[in-house]
């Protein structure tokens, strides 16, 4: 243990340079590193839209926010105990999100007239005063980094690179976290050139050698494992998980995935994890637009497969006659919407909650989807798994929203066995049934039969005009337009028979009712439980499935005196549970920033109701 | 009961255009070209021995896309512009299946322009079938990209301002290794160039110059009409020379570096001089030049222009990436897949 130890229950750290310098992959290899400990974490990376913006300015500032705890951790956490700034820009930018007396470590290599100018600083800011009252560690990382691989003879530029690995060696005294894993981890990023491997991991060690030997601060801190859990663990990011998802189900379902997708921020990780995945029988498909995308999928259902198509909200907005084509077909689907700020191109590396509507009603006709929404970058694999068995059984159109948030987090992930993941049973017909017709339906539900193509004796055509309920023949009559519209409509509906009911976290009834949906589980669970333990009567419902609801909403909503509805736009689940749930008030809390919520701007806003 | 040698011979069903006639009715407007089209292809289907049940129809918009229900196989009537792509899908899906792309000069070149090229540069292995009449029929009579400039037209009442895409230019930019040209009122050709598409393993295109009665009536009548077709139209076969004419006295010939018609008399020249068309050159030149031809200097080629065998296609390559990815990986389900990087807390 290095000097004057002290455990704590959590900490919050925020990795700041240019973006190049590294920072992404640091913020992975600390909490990986923590995770093997035995540390809960949850992670964000905060990137800019440009890939290498001009270096040392503030557009080119690339972050990743790390929180490790003791306890269970929802969310990256608001405030920063510990930042990283490898630059004067990194500094500046990040200074609002830093607790106050923060540890503040930095490249002081980089802190000179021309960095001050470039970030827009007019005075230094280590000799204004303005870091005051932190605890600041000025390193001469840059220096350190190459001095102590001079002899491998890499490029002054790929000497340079490893100073990010030069900071992290300093947090791994001050966390007291083994190197090991550090090496580990960086044997595995650079398989193919080991030199580098051999580079950065010397730099590590530098710095924590360095860190040791001035004793750059007093006190050095311990986070204990989690005790009370145990099995078996990984980390993981939104994105992969869904991904993992889709694949489970195309599995459990006997058929073969297929995805169509273009590539879009923030969601082109789907893609890219599915195309690597042709030794599970994955077919990724990289269309020439978003609308290719999808309708390769929708030919593909309509051929026996598993299909899918992932996107973001523009991307969602290019596919929505062809969502039109899927309703009208009874084909089952997958979209995947992982969410970010609109419209139009937005802000495409932040996320927000913008598409709700969108999911539930941007389409041309009555064209109802069931829509769910994952919350936490983990159960992204559990909702693309349910999102793949509805689609399948049902024989619907499923829009899965996730958002940048969840996409790019990442957090621990106990994983699930066989039995989480329930056979899925599509309603496929056998050959020569002389009974099939092509809108034939099981009459519990509406859904109608899946013929495939090759298959003897079940010859049919279907597409997008409407078509005489059972017979398929096309048909433009009033009554049977009517009839369809309705029986579309209610297939959807019936899918709240195999739903899991809406859960309460907190007393089932009392002052306050907080409401969620999706991505801002995290901060919400985290301010819902955090004033739970101040006294304050308030429960949490976060919603997964948005369309149809859950069956118990009503009676959940029911026992409390107010309800607020907290979301990333201007108040779109709003808007829908007015429309579905009339005879309630719904007060509302929106922020539209492109940034998750805080827990304190929550706390604070749920006081002033509370005493309101 | 048969005996177990017997049982092993595969007897396929016959089939029959019967096989291929739908019980609903046909709803094109009397005179229109797509009966013709629709007969050539099931006399295609029957002779190609394909097995009824693999045929997919898939169509996008207009006249000709409402072809899938018209023919007794599994049938996708898509959306406008949409047929090729949903038809990669379908195909992608399960390589089995002969999938049929129907569509028209609008859904295919103007809201359909941008999945028809990239379906020709991938190369997915279907048989797309381009009704040309070169209006916009469904909607009754807008122009479409293919209609020759300065046509007058509900939308272009001073005449259209807009160059016409050839169907066989964009094919061959997209580095198409299939493309021929027919007309709709010449059924055995038609079936020809069918099977001859349906057997290229490929993205096969072919160019039907159809007829709308309604909106652009006799819009091929030079090429098609008996007293002049000969002389306007060449139909081109693979190692036969490039000779055409109501009196076969016409030939196509190179000369410094471009086509030329040239007569074939004592005083011209000789059979020996005219080209002999070689459909399955790898280099696309001379058949871009073919495709190239328009009236009054040339007659307009038609048969199959370029067909080119060999040419590995998306869903070869595709079979073969899966194989090796499934020989090479100890992941076998996706259990094995999230175990990876994971460990045990005691």
């Amino acid at each position: 243990m290095n000097g004057n130890v002290v455990e704590v229950d959590d900490i919050v750290i925020k990795f700041a340079g240019d973006s190049g310098d590294g920072m992404q992959l640091s913020g992975t290899q600390f909490s990986e590193t923590s995770a093997f400990d035995g540390n809960d974490l949850s992670t964000f990376p905060d990137y800019p839209s440009e890939i290498r913006a001009p270096q040392g300015t503030l557009a080119g500032v690339s972050g990743f926010q790390v929180h490790i705890g003791h306890k269970e951790i929802k969310t990256p956490g608001d405030l920063a105990d510990v930042l990283i700034a490898l630059n004067p820009a990194a500094l500046k930018a990040n200074m609002k999100w830093v607790k106050p007396g923060a540890i503040i470590i930095i490249d002081i290599d980089n802190f000179d007239n021309k960095h001050y100018k470039k970030a827009g600083y007019i005075e230094d800011p280590i000799g204004d005063g303005s870091l005051n009252g932190y605890n600041v560690v000025k390193a001469p990382i840059t220096y350190l980094s190459k001095a102590s691989i001079r002899d491998l003879g890499l490029d002054s530029k790929s000497a340079e690179r490893t100073k990010n690995q030069f900071a992290l060696g300093i947090l791994y005294w001050l966390f007291n976290k083994d190197l090991k894993f550090g090496g580990n981890f960086l044997d595995q990023k650079f398989k193919s050139k080991p030199i580098l491997a051999d580079a950065n991991k010397r730099v590590l060690k530098a710095g924590y050698d360095y860190a040791e030997t001035i004793e750059a601060l007093k006190t050095t801190y311990l986070i204990n494992p989690i005790k009370e859990r145990k099995g078996r663990f990984r980390s993981i990011t939104g994105n992969i998980a869904l991904a993992w998802g889709l694949i489970a189900a195309a599995e459990r379902a006997g058929l073969e995935l297929f995805i169509g997708s273009y590539p879009i921020t923030p969601a082109s990780e789907i893609l890219q994890e599915l195309s690597k995945r042709k030794h599970l029988g994955v077919k990724a498909f990289q269309a020439e637009d978003e609308i290719a995308g999808i309708n390769a999928a929708i030919g593909a259902s309509f051929a026996g497969s598993f299909a899918v198509t992932t996107t973001s909200g523009p991307g969602l907005a290019l596919k929505s006659e062809a969502i039109g084509l899927a309703v009208i077909t009874e084909l089952p689907i997958v979209i995947v919407d992982v969410q970010r700020g609109g419209p139009a191109t937005g802000l495409p590396t932040k996320p927000e909650q913008g598409d709700l509507l969108q999911a539930l009603y941007g389409r041309n006709g009555e064209s109802p989807c069931v829509v769910l929404a994952a919350s936490s970058p983990a159960n992204c694999f559990h909702f693309a798994y349910m999102a793949g068995k509805i689609a399948l059984e049902h024989m619907v159109p499923v829009i899965l929203l996730s958002d940048g948030y969840l996409a790019n987090g990442s957090e621990l992930w106990e994983l699930p066995g066989i039995q989480d993941m329930p056979k899925i049973k599509p309603p496929l017909v056998k050959d020569n049934d002389s009974e099939y017709k092509p809108y034939k339906r099981n009459k519990k539900t509406h859904v109608r039969y899946w013929a495939l193509p090759g298959q003897e004796g079940l010859r049919h055509r279907i597409g997008g005009l409407e078509k005489e309920d059972i017979t398929g023949i096309v048909s433009n009559g009033p009554l049977n337009h009517e009839r369809m519209v309705k029986i579309r409509e209610e297939k959807v509906q019936y899918v709240a028979n195999d739903i899991s009911e809406l859960e309460v976290i907190g007393e089932e009834s009392g002052e306050l009712l907080v409401v969620g949906w999706g991505g801002t589980y995290g901060a919400l669970v985290s301010a819902v439980k955090g004033l739970q333990e101040e006294g304050k009567s308030i429960s949490l419902a976060q919603f997964n499935y948005i369309k149809p609801l859950p069956k118990n909403t009503e009676k959940v909503f029911s026992k409390f005196r107010k309800i607020l509805i907290c979301e990333m736009n201007l108040g779109q689940f709003a808007i829908y549970l007015r429309s579905q749930l009339p005879q309630f008030q719904f007060l509302q809390y929106n922020k539209i920033q492109g940034l998750p919520f805080m827990i304190s701007e929550l706390k604070e806003k749920v006081i002033q109701i509370l005493e309101g | 009961m048969a005996d177990e040698k017997n049982t092993k011979i595969e007897t396929r069903p016959v089939v029959t255009k019967n096989d291929y006639k739908v019980d609903n009715e046909v709803k094109w407007c009397a005179g229109c070209g797509n009966y013709a089209i629709l007969s050539a292809v099931q006399n295609a289907l029957v002779e190609s021995g394909t097995r009824k049940e693999d045929v997919v129809v898939v169509s996008g918009i207009g006249c000709s896309s409402r072809f899938p229900y018209y023919i007794n196989t599994y049938g996708f009537h898509g959306l406008h512009g949409r047929g090729a792509v949903i038809a990669s899908g379908i195909k992608i899906a399960n390589p089995k299946l002969d999938v049929w792309h129907i569509t028209g000069d609008g859904d295919c070149m103007a809201i359909g322009g941008n999945h028809f090229i990239h379906v020709i540069r991938r190369n997915v292995d279907m048989n797309i079938l381009i009704f040309n009449n070169k209006i916009y029929g469904l909607t009754k009579g807008q122009y479409s990209p293919t209609t020759p400039k300065g046509t007058v037209t509900k939308t272009s009442p001073d005449g259209t301002i807009e160059n016409p895409f050839k169907p066989g230019e964009l094919t061959m930019g997209a580095q198409g290794a299939f493309f021929a040209r027919v007309v709709d009122t010449e059924p055995k050709r038609m079936e020809q160039v069918f099977l001859e598409a349906s057997r290229h393993r490929g993205a096969s295109v072919v160019e039907i110059l159809q007829n709308c009665v309604i909106f652009s009536n006799k819009i091929h009548s030079l090429i098609t009409r008996k007293d002049v077709r000969d002389d306007n139209q060449i139909f081109l076969e693979h190692g036969k020379p490039m000779i055409f004419g109501k009196n076969k006295d016409k030939g196509i010939i190179m000369k410094d570096s471009r086509l030329k018609v040239a007569r074939i008399s004592k005083y011209g020249i000789s059979e020996n001089d005219v080209l002999i068309h070689d459909a399955r050159d790898p280099d696309d030149t001379t058949h871009y030049m073919l495709v190239r031809m328009t009236l009054p200097d040339f007659p307009l080629a038609t048969g199959v222009i370029r067909n080119c065998p060999g040419v590995s296609n998306y869903g070869m390559l595709l079979e073969e990436q899966m194989e090796k990815a499934k020989e090479n990986t100890k992941i076998k389900n996706v259990i094995d897949l999230i175990k990876e990087n994971s460990w045990i807390v005691k």
